[in-house]
Protein backbone atom coordinates (compact mmCIF):
# COMPACT_ATOMS: atom_id res chain seq x y z
CA UNK A 1 0.00 0.00 0.00
CA UNK A 2 2.68 2.61 0.00
CA UNK A 3 3.55 2.27 -3.61
CA UNK A 4 2.72 6.00 -4.17
CA UNK A 5 4.11 7.26 -0.90
CA UNK A 6 8.28 6.42 -1.79
CA UNK A 7 8.69 5.81 2.24
CA UNK A 8 12.26 6.39 2.57
CA UNK A 9 12.64 5.99 6.25
CA UNK A 10 14.87 3.17 6.41
CA UNK A 11 17.16 5.41 5.12
CA UNK A 12 19.59 7.20 8.21
CA UNK A 13 18.47 10.54 7.69
CA UNK A 14 19.08 11.75 4.17
CA UNK A 15 18.30 15.83 3.39
CA UNK A 16 15.19 17.35 3.34
CA UNK A 17 14.90 17.59 0.01
CA UNK A 18 15.25 14.52 -0.67
CA UNK A 19 12.77 13.03 2.42
CA UNK A 20 10.08 15.29 1.11
CA UNK A 21 9.36 12.83 -2.62
CA UNK A 22 7.26 14.16 -5.44
CA UNK A 23 3.87 13.00 -3.78
CA UNK A 24 4.31 13.76 -0.64
CA UNK A 25 5.14 17.84 -2.02
CA UNK A 26 2.10 16.91 -4.05
CA UNK A 27 0.11 15.81 -1.01
CA UNK A 28 1.42 19.18 0.72
CA UNK A 29 0.34 21.27 -2.43
CA UNK A 30 -3.53 19.66 -2.58
CA UNK A 31 -3.94 19.60 1.64
CA UNK A 32 -2.84 23.25 1.73
CA UNK A 33 -5.98 25.18 0.67
CA UNK A 34 -8.59 23.69 3.40
CA UNK A 35 -5.25 24.30 5.50
CA UNK A 36 -5.60 28.10 4.96
CA UNK A 37 -9.34 27.68 5.27
CA UNK A 38 -9.11 26.36 8.56
CA UNK A 39 -6.45 28.24 9.96
CA UNK A 40 -8.25 31.30 8.97
CA UNK A 41 -11.70 30.45 9.56
CA UNK A 42 -11.88 27.91 12.37
CA UNK A 43 -8.23 28.13 14.40
CA UNK A 44 -8.54 31.98 14.47
CA UNK A 45 -12.26 33.02 15.17
CA UNK A 46 -11.86 30.15 17.97
CA UNK A 47 -8.85 31.90 19.31
CA UNK A 48 -9.74 35.52 19.27
CA UNK A 49 -13.28 34.06 20.39
CA UNK A 50 -11.55 32.72 23.37
CA UNK A 51 -9.57 35.60 23.92
CA UNK A 52 -12.24 37.95 23.85
CA UNK A 53 -14.23 35.83 26.82
CA UNK A 54 -10.88 35.53 28.84
CA UNK A 55 -12.24 38.19 31.56
CA UNK A 56 -13.63 36.51 34.86
CA UNK A 57 -16.21 38.96 35.23
CA UNK A 58 -18.08 37.78 31.92
CA UNK A 59 -18.74 34.74 33.75
CA UNK A 60 -20.26 36.03 36.91
CA UNK A 61 -22.32 38.31 35.03
CA UNK A 62 -23.50 35.88 32.72
CA UNK A 63 -23.67 33.20 36.25
CA UNK A 64 -26.32 36.27 37.36
CA UNK A 65 -28.34 36.74 34.63
CA UNK A 66 -31.74 34.80 34.44
CA UNK A 67 -31.97 34.55 31.43
CA UNK A 68 -28.47 32.36 31.10
CA UNK A 69 -29.91 29.87 33.63
CA UNK A 70 -33.23 29.39 31.38
CA UNK A 71 -31.51 28.95 28.44
CA UNK A 72 -29.60 26.58 29.86
CA UNK A 73 -32.88 24.84 31.41
CA UNK A 74 -34.66 25.07 28.09
CA UNK A 75 -31.83 23.53 26.15
CA UNK A 76 -31.73 20.55 28.83
CA UNK A 77 -35.34 20.34 28.32
CA UNK A 78 -34.69 20.54 24.00
CA UNK A 79 -32.21 17.67 24.33
CA UNK A 80 -33.67 15.21 27.13
CA UNK A 81 -37.46 15.43 25.73
CA UNK A 82 -37.83 16.75 22.49
CA UNK A 83 -34.72 14.49 20.90
CA UNK A 84 -35.85 11.82 22.72
CA UNK A 85 -39.33 11.92 22.01
CA UNK A 86 -37.95 12.55 18.13
CA UNK A 87 -36.03 8.88 18.19
CA UNK A 88 -38.49 6.83 19.47
CA UNK A 89 -41.22 8.19 17.18
CA UNK A 90 -38.47 7.94 14.24
CA UNK A 91 -37.62 4.33 15.78
CA UNK A 92 -41.60 3.81 15.36
CA UNK A 93 -41.99 5.08 11.65
CA UNK A 94 -39.59 3.40 10.54
CA UNK A 95 -41.11 0.19 11.46
CA UNK A 96 -43.99 1.52 9.57
CA UNK A 97 -42.25 2.85 6.54
CA UNK A 98 -40.14 -0.29 6.01
CA UNK A 99 -43.36 -2.24 5.37
CA UNK A 100 -43.94 -3.28 1.70
CA UNK A 101 -46.77 -1.12 0.38
CA UNK A 102 -46.74 1.02 -2.82
CA UNK A 103 -49.06 3.58 -1.25
CA UNK A 104 -46.14 3.64 1.72
CA UNK A 105 -43.41 4.07 -0.49
CA UNK A 106 -45.26 7.06 -2.11
CA UNK A 107 -45.89 8.45 1.69
CA UNK A 108 -42.46 8.04 2.15
CA UNK A 109 -41.26 10.10 -0.65
CA UNK A 110 -43.30 13.02 0.53
CA UNK A 111 -42.38 12.36 4.26
CA UNK A 112 -38.95 13.84 3.99
CA UNK A 113 -40.14 16.75 2.16
CA UNK A 114 -39.83 18.87 5.78
CA UNK A 115 -36.55 17.69 5.05
CA UNK A 116 -35.72 18.51 1.24
CA UNK A 117 -37.44 21.95 1.85
CA UNK A 118 -35.54 25.14 3.57
CA UNK A 119 -36.31 25.62 7.30
CA UNK A 120 -37.08 29.69 7.44
CA UNK A 121 -40.00 29.54 5.50
CA UNK A 122 -41.86 26.60 6.84
CA UNK A 123 -40.93 28.17 10.33
CA UNK A 124 -42.06 31.36 9.43
CA UNK A 125 -45.58 29.01 7.99
CA UNK A 126 -45.74 27.54 11.39
CA UNK A 127 -45.28 30.75 13.07
CA UNK A 128 -48.11 32.36 11.28
CA UNK A 129 -50.27 29.72 11.88
CA UNK A 130 -50.19 29.97 15.60
CA UNK A 131 -50.59 33.73 15.20
CA UNK A 132 -53.16 34.52 18.17
CA UNK A 133 -55.13 37.33 15.94
CA UNK A 134 -54.97 35.96 12.76
CA UNK A 135 -52.88 32.76 12.24
CA UNK A 136 -55.73 29.39 11.15
CA UNK A 137 -55.21 27.60 14.41
CA UNK A 138 -57.47 30.36 15.90
CA UNK A 139 -59.56 31.26 13.53
CA UNK A 140 -60.69 27.69 13.54
CA UNK A 141 -60.94 27.58 17.20
CA UNK A 142 -63.01 30.15 17.33
CA UNK A 143 -65.02 28.90 14.51
CA UNK A 144 -66.06 25.86 16.47
CA UNK A 145 -66.06 26.55 20.35
CA UNK A 146 -66.69 30.77 19.84
CA UNK A 147 -64.23 31.13 22.39
CA UNK A 148 -60.30 33.03 21.66
CA UNK A 149 -57.68 30.27 21.15
CA UNK A 150 -54.72 30.63 23.88
CA UNK A 151 -51.87 33.59 22.61
CA UNK A 152 -49.13 30.57 21.51
CA UNK A 153 -45.72 31.71 20.77
CA UNK A 154 -46.56 34.08 24.11
CA UNK A 155 -46.46 31.18 26.41
CA UNK A 156 -42.89 30.90 27.25
CA UNK A 157 -44.22 26.90 27.73
CA UNK A 158 -45.86 26.26 24.92
CA UNK A 159 -43.46 28.48 22.68
CA UNK A 160 -40.85 26.02 23.71
CA UNK A 161 -43.14 23.53 23.23
CA UNK A 162 -43.45 24.47 19.73
CA UNK A 163 -40.42 25.20 18.62
CA UNK A 164 -38.78 21.38 19.64
CA UNK A 165 -41.88 20.25 17.60
CA UNK A 166 -40.88 22.30 14.63
CA UNK A 167 -37.38 21.03 14.90
CA UNK A 168 -38.97 17.02 15.48
CA UNK A 169 -41.30 18.16 12.23
CA UNK A 170 -37.83 19.24 10.40
CA UNK A 171 -35.58 16.47 11.07
CA UNK A 172 -37.59 13.38 11.83
CA UNK A 173 -37.26 12.51 7.83
CA UNK A 174 -33.56 11.77 8.79
CA UNK A 175 -33.93 9.96 11.09
CA UNK A 176 -36.46 7.83 10.18
CA UNK A 177 -34.67 7.27 7.05
CA UNK A 178 -31.53 6.23 8.69
CA UNK A 179 -33.09 3.66 11.20
CA UNK A 180 -34.68 2.34 8.40
CA UNK A 181 -31.69 1.71 6.70
CA UNK A 182 -30.59 -0.35 10.28
CA UNK A 183 -34.07 -2.35 9.75
CA UNK A 184 -33.56 -2.94 6.24
CA UNK A 185 -29.79 -4.38 7.23
CA UNK A 186 -31.53 -6.84 9.46
CA UNK A 187 -31.71 -10.95 7.74
CA UNK A 188 -35.01 -11.36 7.15
CA UNK A 189 -34.65 -15.09 7.78
CA UNK A 190 -34.65 -14.45 11.67
CA UNK A 191 -38.00 -13.15 11.40
CA UNK A 192 -39.44 -15.73 9.04
CA UNK A 193 -38.15 -18.23 12.19
CA UNK A 194 -39.44 -15.86 14.83
CA UNK A 195 -42.54 -16.14 12.69
CA UNK A 196 -42.69 -20.12 12.47
CA UNK A 197 -41.58 -19.85 16.45
CA UNK A 198 -45.37 -18.13 17.02
CA UNK A 199 -43.30 -14.95 18.34
CA UNK A 200 -45.43 -11.56 19.32
CA UNK A 201 -44.61 -8.68 17.45
CA UNK A 202 -43.05 -7.12 20.85
CA UNK A 203 -40.88 -10.21 21.19
CA UNK A 204 -39.79 -9.71 17.52
CA UNK A 205 -38.87 -6.64 18.66
CA UNK A 206 -37.30 -7.32 21.26
CA UNK A 207 -35.14 -9.76 20.39
CA UNK A 208 -34.66 -9.27 16.47
CA UNK A 209 -34.79 -5.75 15.49
CA UNK A 210 -33.49 -3.81 18.86
CA UNK A 211 -30.33 -5.61 19.49
CA UNK A 212 -29.00 -5.48 16.03
CA UNK A 213 -30.35 -1.50 15.88
CA UNK A 214 -29.27 -0.36 19.20
CA UNK A 215 -25.87 0.55 18.56
CA UNK A 216 -26.97 2.67 15.81
CA UNK A 217 -29.82 4.19 17.87
CA UNK A 218 -27.11 5.20 20.17
CA UNK A 219 -25.24 7.19 17.50
CA UNK A 220 -27.95 8.46 16.28
CA UNK A 221 -29.67 9.72 19.43
CA UNK A 222 -25.83 11.51 20.60
CA UNK A 223 -25.40 12.74 16.61
CA UNK A 224 -28.94 14.55 16.87
CA UNK A 225 -28.38 16.00 20.18
CA UNK A 226 -24.81 17.60 18.89
CA UNK A 227 -26.85 18.58 16.09
CA UNK A 228 -30.07 20.00 18.02
CA UNK A 229 -27.46 21.92 20.25
CA UNK A 230 -26.51 24.42 17.21
CA UNK A 231 -30.26 24.12 16.45
CA UNK A 232 -30.79 28.47 16.17
CA UNK A 233 -33.66 28.95 13.61
CA UNK A 234 -35.83 26.72 15.07
CA UNK A 235 -36.08 28.57 18.26
CA UNK A 236 -35.01 32.09 16.99
CA UNK A 237 -37.42 32.98 13.94
CA UNK A 238 -40.45 30.85 15.75
CA UNK A 239 -40.19 32.75 19.02
CA UNK A 240 -37.17 35.05 18.71
CA UNK A 241 -36.67 34.05 21.99
CA UNK A 242 -39.64 35.72 23.68
CA UNK A 243 -41.31 36.26 25.45
CA UNK A 244 -38.83 38.14 27.73
CA UNK A 245 -36.34 36.28 26.65
CA UNK A 246 -37.57 33.10 28.31
CA UNK A 247 -37.25 30.72 25.33
CA UNK A 248 -33.97 30.93 24.55
CA UNK A 249 -31.65 28.15 24.11
CA UNK A 250 -27.89 28.22 24.80
CA UNK A 251 -27.44 28.51 20.39
CA UNK A 252 -29.51 31.59 20.12
CA UNK A 253 -28.05 33.50 23.17
CA UNK A 254 -24.76 34.09 21.75
CA UNK A 255 -26.54 35.94 19.03
CA UNK A 256 -28.90 38.05 21.46
CA UNK A 257 -25.40 38.77 23.48
CA UNK A 258 -24.29 39.78 20.24
CA UNK A 259 -27.44 41.80 19.37
CA UNK A 260 -26.99 43.62 23.11
CA UNK A 261 -23.50 44.63 22.08
CA UNK A 262 -22.30 42.28 24.51
CA UNK A 263 -19.20 40.81 23.32
CA UNK A 264 -17.80 39.08 25.94
CA UNK A 265 -21.01 37.74 27.36
CA UNK A 266 -21.85 36.41 23.93
CA UNK A 267 -18.18 34.84 23.99
CA UNK A 268 -18.64 33.55 27.81
CA UNK A 269 -22.08 31.71 27.19
CA UNK A 270 -20.37 29.99 24.00
CA UNK A 271 -18.26 28.91 26.43
CA UNK A 272 -20.17 27.65 28.27
CA UNK A 273 -22.07 25.28 26.19
CA UNK A 274 -18.64 23.67 25.45
CA UNK A 275 -18.82 21.07 28.45
CA UNK A 276 -21.92 20.18 27.00
CA UNK A 277 -20.66 20.42 23.29
CA UNK A 278 -17.80 18.71 23.87
CA UNK A 279 -18.14 15.66 25.54
CA UNK A 280 -20.49 14.46 22.76
CA UNK A 281 -18.19 15.35 20.07
CA UNK A 282 -15.23 13.48 21.62
CA UNK A 283 -17.84 10.37 21.66
CA UNK A 284 -18.77 10.55 18.50
CA UNK A 285 -15.28 11.14 16.80
CA UNK A 286 -13.96 8.06 18.57
CA UNK A 287 -17.03 6.18 16.89
CA UNK A 288 -16.12 7.40 13.66
CA UNK A 289 -12.69 7.23 13.42
CA UNK A 290 -12.63 3.69 14.92
CA UNK B 1 -60.83 -11.66 -7.00
CA UNK B 2 -59.82 -13.19 -3.31
CA UNK B 3 -61.43 -11.41 -0.61
CA UNK B 4 -59.03 -10.20 1.92
CA UNK B 5 -59.25 -12.06 5.79
CA UNK B 6 -60.33 -10.27 8.54
CA UNK B 7 -56.82 -10.44 10.00
CA UNK B 8 -54.90 -8.43 6.73
CA UNK B 9 -58.25 -5.73 6.92
CA UNK B 10 -57.09 -5.20 10.29
CA UNK B 11 -53.54 -4.98 9.54
CA UNK B 12 -54.06 -2.46 6.79
CA UNK B 13 -56.35 -0.40 8.99
CA UNK B 14 -53.86 -0.02 11.64
CA UNK B 15 -51.08 0.94 9.17
CA UNK B 16 -53.71 3.33 7.64
CA UNK B 17 -54.03 4.73 11.02
CA UNK B 18 -50.22 5.42 11.39
CA UNK B 19 -50.14 6.86 7.47
CA UNK B 20 -52.54 9.38 7.62
CA UNK B 21 -51.75 11.15 10.35
CA UNK B 22 -48.60 10.92 9.47
CA UNK B 23 -49.54 12.54 6.16
CA UNK B 24 -51.08 15.46 7.77
CA UNK B 25 -48.29 16.05 10.08
CA UNK B 26 -45.85 16.26 7.28
CA UNK B 27 -47.92 18.59 4.99
CA UNK B 28 -49.81 21.08 6.94
CA UNK B 29 -46.83 23.76 7.17
CA UNK B 30 -46.31 23.23 3.94
CA UNK B 31 -49.87 23.44 2.66
CA UNK B 32 -50.37 26.47 4.86
CA UNK B 33 -47.18 28.31 3.01
CA UNK B 34 -48.68 27.02 -0.45
CA UNK B 35 -52.09 28.45 0.59
CA UNK B 36 -50.75 31.66 1.69
CA UNK B 37 -49.28 31.97 -1.82
CA UNK B 38 -52.45 31.49 -3.73
CA UNK B 39 -54.89 33.35 -2.28
CA UNK B 40 -55.40 36.97 -1.81
CA UNK B 41 -54.68 38.87 1.34
CA UNK B 42 -58.56 38.32 2.66
CA UNK B 43 -58.69 34.68 1.75
CA UNK B 44 -55.40 33.96 3.52
CA UNK B 45 -56.54 36.00 6.94
CA UNK B 46 -59.73 34.87 7.25
CA UNK B 47 -58.76 31.41 8.26
CA UNK B 48 -60.08 29.74 5.37
CA UNK B 49 -58.68 25.92 4.51
CA UNK B 50 -59.38 26.69 0.82
CA UNK B 51 -59.14 30.10 -0.65
CA UNK B 52 -62.67 30.95 -2.67
CA UNK B 53 -60.86 32.40 -6.01
CA UNK B 54 -57.73 31.05 -5.74
CA UNK B 55 -54.59 33.43 -7.69
CA UNK B 56 -51.78 33.64 -8.91
CA UNK B 57 -51.38 37.31 -8.02
CA UNK B 58 -49.00 37.03 -5.22
CA UNK B 59 -46.18 35.65 -7.22
CA UNK B 60 -46.81 38.35 -10.28
CA UNK B 61 -46.08 41.08 -7.14
CA UNK B 62 -43.01 38.99 -5.51
CA UNK B 63 -41.59 38.72 -9.44
CA UNK B 64 -42.39 42.10 -10.23
CA UNK B 65 -40.98 43.74 -6.93
CA UNK B 66 -44.19 45.20 -6.67
CA UNK B 67 -44.01 46.05 -2.91
CA UNK B 68 -41.63 47.46 -0.19
CA UNK B 69 -40.19 44.41 1.01
CA UNK B 70 -39.78 42.87 -2.51
CA UNK B 71 -37.91 46.07 -4.15
CA UNK B 72 -34.94 43.62 -4.46
CA UNK B 73 -36.23 40.34 -4.65
CA UNK B 74 -34.25 39.45 -8.05
CA UNK B 75 -31.25 40.91 -6.85
CA UNK B 76 -31.22 38.86 -3.28
CA UNK B 77 -32.22 35.59 -5.46
CA UNK B 78 -29.01 36.14 -7.35
CA UNK B 79 -26.86 36.59 -4.39
CA UNK B 80 -28.90 33.58 -2.91
CA UNK B 81 -27.78 31.78 -6.60
CA UNK B 82 -24.35 33.12 -7.12
CA UNK B 83 -23.03 32.58 -3.25
CA UNK B 84 -24.93 28.42 -3.60
CA UNK B 85 -22.44 28.05 -6.71
CA UNK B 86 -19.50 29.56 -5.53
CA UNK B 87 -19.94 27.90 -2.00
CA UNK B 88 -20.39 24.57 -4.14
CA UNK B 89 -17.72 24.48 -6.43
CA UNK B 90 -14.91 25.98 -4.13
CA UNK B 91 -16.40 23.33 -1.40
CA UNK B 92 -15.85 20.46 -4.36
CA UNK B 93 -12.25 21.84 -4.81
CA UNK B 94 -10.76 22.11 -1.66
CA UNK B 95 -12.48 18.64 -0.46
CA UNK B 96 -11.52 16.48 -3.59
CA UNK B 97 -7.59 17.66 -3.68
CA UNK B 98 -7.49 17.37 0.63
CA UNK B 99 -9.09 14.16 -0.04
CA UNK B 100 -6.90 12.89 -2.81
CA UNK B 101 -3.94 13.81 -0.81
CA UNK B 102 -5.04 12.18 2.47
CA UNK B 103 -6.34 9.24 0.92
CA UNK B 104 -4.34 8.02 -2.45
CA UNK B 105 -0.84 10.46 -1.57
CA UNK B 106 -1.14 9.59 1.78
CA UNK B 107 0.41 12.90 2.70
CA UNK B 108 1.94 13.05 6.43
CA UNK B 109 -0.09 14.39 9.00
CA UNK B 110 -3.20 13.70 6.58
CA UNK B 111 -5.14 11.87 9.71
CA UNK B 112 -4.23 14.60 11.92
CA UNK B 113 -5.86 16.61 9.45
CA UNK B 114 -8.67 14.90 8.92
CA UNK B 115 -9.60 14.31 12.66
CA UNK B 116 -9.48 18.25 13.14
CA UNK B 117 -11.86 18.59 10.22
CA UNK B 118 -14.53 15.86 11.72
CA UNK B 119 -14.12 17.89 15.07
CA UNK B 120 -15.02 21.55 13.23
CA UNK B 121 -17.99 19.05 11.58
CA UNK B 122 -19.00 17.87 14.88
CA UNK B 123 -19.19 21.34 16.64
CA UNK B 124 -22.84 23.21 16.24
CA UNK B 125 -21.88 25.61 13.44
CA UNK B 126 -24.27 27.70 15.41
CA UNK B 127 -22.12 28.14 18.09
CA UNK B 128 -19.03 29.63 15.89
CA UNK B 129 -21.61 32.51 14.53
CA UNK B 130 -20.49 35.24 16.64
CA UNK B 131 -16.06 34.37 16.58
CA UNK B 132 -16.41 34.28 13.01
CA UNK B 133 -18.84 37.29 12.31
CA UNK B 134 -16.13 39.10 14.54
CA UNK B 135 -13.12 37.29 12.58
CA UNK B 136 -14.98 38.74 9.00
CA UNK B 137 -14.84 42.18 10.71
CA UNK B 138 -11.19 42.00 11.36
CA UNK B 139 -10.38 40.87 7.94
CA UNK B 140 -12.41 43.30 6.71
CA UNK B 141 -15.09 41.28 4.42
CA UNK B 142 -18.40 41.92 6.34
CA UNK B 143 -20.93 42.63 3.76
CA UNK B 144 -19.35 41.29 1.06
CA UNK B 145 -20.29 38.03 -0.27
CA UNK B 146 -16.94 36.78 -0.25
CA UNK B 147 -17.31 36.21 3.97
CA UNK B 148 -20.82 34.20 3.38
CA UNK B 149 -18.96 32.42 0.66
CA UNK B 150 -15.75 31.35 2.64
CA UNK B 151 -17.83 30.64 6.25
CA UNK B 152 -20.05 28.12 4.21
CA UNK B 153 -17.00 26.73 2.50
CA UNK B 154 -15.58 26.49 6.20
CA UNK B 155 -18.51 24.78 7.27
CA UNK B 156 -18.96 22.25 4.24
CA UNK B 157 -15.36 21.40 3.68
CA UNK B 158 -14.92 18.88 7.01
CA UNK B 159 -18.01 16.73 5.98
CA UNK B 160 -16.93 17.10 2.26
CA UNK B 161 -13.51 15.87 3.26
CA UNK B 162 -14.55 12.89 5.40
CA UNK B 163 -17.18 11.34 2.72
CA UNK B 164 -14.78 11.85 -0.34
CA UNK B 165 -12.06 10.46 2.01
CA UNK B 166 -14.17 7.03 2.80
CA UNK B 167 -15.00 7.22 -0.81
CA UNK B 168 -11.87 7.35 -2.39
CA UNK B 169 -10.65 4.56 0.16
CA UNK B 170 -12.80 2.20 -1.33
CA UNK B 171 -10.95 2.94 -4.80
CA UNK B 172 -8.09 -0.29 -5.77
CA UNK B 173 -4.86 1.16 -5.19
CA UNK B 174 -3.84 -0.53 -8.29
CA UNK B 175 -4.95 1.83 -10.49
CA UNK B 176 -2.85 4.65 -9.03
CA UNK B 177 0.18 2.39 -9.84
CA UNK B 178 -0.72 1.68 -13.01
CA UNK B 179 -1.07 5.33 -13.83
CA UNK B 180 2.14 5.74 -11.98
CA UNK B 181 4.02 2.93 -14.13
CA UNK B 182 2.87 5.17 -17.02
CA UNK B 183 5.22 8.03 -15.50
CA UNK B 184 1.93 9.65 -14.43
CA UNK B 185 2.46 12.76 -12.44
CA UNK B 186 0.18 12.62 -9.10
CA UNK B 187 -1.56 15.86 -10.88
CA UNK B 188 -2.20 14.01 -13.76
CA UNK B 189 -3.00 10.72 -11.50
CA UNK B 190 -5.71 13.14 -9.96
CA UNK B 191 -7.31 15.10 -12.64
CA UNK B 192 -7.04 11.71 -15.10
CA UNK B 193 -8.05 8.76 -13.07
CA UNK B 194 -9.17 9.73 -9.35
CA UNK B 195 -11.67 12.72 -10.42
CA UNK B 196 -13.56 10.93 -12.94
CA UNK B 197 -13.44 7.82 -11.30
CA UNK B 198 -15.23 9.73 -7.82
CA UNK B 199 -17.72 11.76 -10.09
CA UNK B 200 -20.74 10.04 -8.52
CA UNK B 201 -19.29 11.14 -4.64
CA UNK B 202 -18.33 14.95 -6.31
CA UNK B 203 -21.71 15.38 -7.75
CA UNK B 204 -23.11 14.51 -4.24
CA UNK B 205 -20.76 16.45 -2.13
CA UNK B 206 -21.57 19.02 -4.34
CA UNK B 207 -25.35 19.16 -4.23
CA UNK B 208 -24.83 19.13 -0.21
CA UNK B 209 -22.60 22.05 -0.47
CA UNK B 210 -24.74 23.77 -2.56
CA UNK B 211 -27.74 22.65 -0.50
CA UNK B 212 -25.92 23.89 2.33
CA UNK B 213 -25.58 27.60 1.51
CA UNK B 214 -28.90 28.15 -0.20
CA UNK B 215 -30.45 26.79 3.35
CA UNK B 216 -27.97 29.10 5.59
CA UNK B 217 -29.91 31.27 7.25
CA UNK B 218 -27.70 32.32 10.53
CA UNK B 219 -24.49 33.27 8.54
CA UNK B 220 -25.68 35.37 6.03
CA UNK B 221 -27.74 37.30 8.43
CA UNK B 222 -24.39 38.04 10.22
CA UNK B 223 -22.34 38.66 7.85
CA UNK B 224 -24.61 40.21 5.26
CA UNK B 225 -26.57 43.34 5.87
CA UNK B 226 -27.28 45.56 2.51
CA UNK B 227 -30.47 44.85 0.71
CA UNK B 228 -29.03 44.37 -2.45
CA UNK B 229 -26.62 42.10 -0.74
CA UNK B 230 -28.56 39.81 1.37
CA UNK B 231 -29.61 36.04 0.43
CA UNK B 232 -33.00 35.40 0.15
CA UNK B 233 -33.86 33.77 3.73
CA UNK B 234 -32.29 36.95 5.20
CA UNK B 235 -34.85 38.83 3.42
CA UNK B 236 -37.36 36.28 4.64
CA UNK B 237 -36.76 37.04 8.06
CA UNK B 238 -36.80 40.88 7.59
CA UNK B 239 -40.36 40.47 7.04
CA UNK B 240 -40.41 40.07 10.78
CA UNK B 241 -39.72 43.26 11.07
CA UNK B 242 -43.06 44.69 10.42
CA UNK B 243 -46.08 44.20 12.26
CA UNK B 244 -48.22 44.65 9.45
CA UNK B 245 -46.45 42.39 7.39
CA UNK B 246 -47.60 40.96 4.02
CA UNK B 247 -47.42 37.79 5.12
CA UNK B 248 -49.27 36.41 1.86
CA UNK B 249 -46.07 37.85 0.00
CA UNK B 250 -43.78 36.19 2.66
CA UNK B 251 -45.00 33.09 2.31
CA UNK B 252 -45.21 33.33 -1.74
CA UNK B 253 -41.44 34.28 -1.60
CA UNK B 254 -41.07 31.48 0.81
CA UNK B 255 -41.88 29.25 -1.48
CA UNK B 256 -40.62 30.29 -4.43
CA UNK B 257 -38.02 30.02 -2.79
CA UNK B 258 -38.41 26.65 -1.20
CA UNK B 259 -38.44 25.06 -4.73
CA UNK B 260 -35.14 24.72 -6.37
CA UNK B 261 -33.45 23.19 -2.90
CA UNK B 262 -36.67 21.25 -3.02
CA UNK B 263 -36.29 20.15 -7.03
CA UNK B 264 -32.76 19.27 -6.33
CA UNK B 265 -33.18 17.19 -3.97
CA UNK B 266 -35.83 14.95 -5.19
CA UNK B 267 -33.48 14.64 -8.60
CA UNK B 268 -30.32 13.62 -6.53
CA UNK B 269 -32.65 11.86 -4.26
CA UNK B 270 -30.64 8.26 -4.83
CA UNK B 271 -27.32 10.02 -4.60
CA UNK B 272 -28.57 11.74 -1.19
CA UNK B 273 -29.80 8.96 0.20
CA UNK B 274 -27.35 6.48 -0.55
CA UNK B 275 -24.10 8.86 -0.24
CA UNK B 276 -24.63 11.12 2.06
CA UNK B 277 -26.67 9.53 5.08
CA UNK B 278 -24.33 6.37 5.18
CA UNK B 279 -21.82 8.63 5.91
CA UNK B 280 -23.70 10.69 8.31
CA UNK B 281 -24.16 7.64 10.59
CA UNK B 282 -21.40 4.60 10.60
CA UNK B 283 -22.13 2.57 13.16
Amino acid sequence: MTAITYSTSDVPSPPLSARLSTPQVWGIVMLAPYLLVFLAFVVYPIGYGLWLARHPASYVALYNDPVFARAVVNTLIFLIIGINLKMLVALFLSGFFVQSRTWIRWLSVLFILPWAVPSIPTILSVRFMFNPEWGVINNLIFKFTGEDGPNWLNDPAMGLTLAILVHIWKSLPFWTLILMTGRLAISTDMFEAADVDGASWWQKFRFITWPSMQTLYLTCTLLSMIWTLGDFNSVYLLTGGGPADLTHVLSTLGIRYLRLDQLDMSMASIVCAMPLVLPLVYFMMKRLSR
Amino acid sequence: MRVPTLREVGTEARLLLIGIPVLIWTLIPIYHMFLFAISPKQDAFAGKLWPDHPTLNNFRIVFNQQHYFLRDFWAQFLNSVVIAVAVGALTLVIATSAAFAISRLRVRGGRTVMNMALFTYFIPAAFLAVPMYRTMGNYGLLNNHWSLILAMVTIASPYAIWVLKQASDKLPLELDEAAIMDGATPLQLFRMVYVPLMLPSLVAIGTYALLLAWNEYLYAFLLLSKDTEITLPVALGNFLAADDSPWELLMTTGFIYALPPAAVYYAFRRYMVGGLTAGAVKS
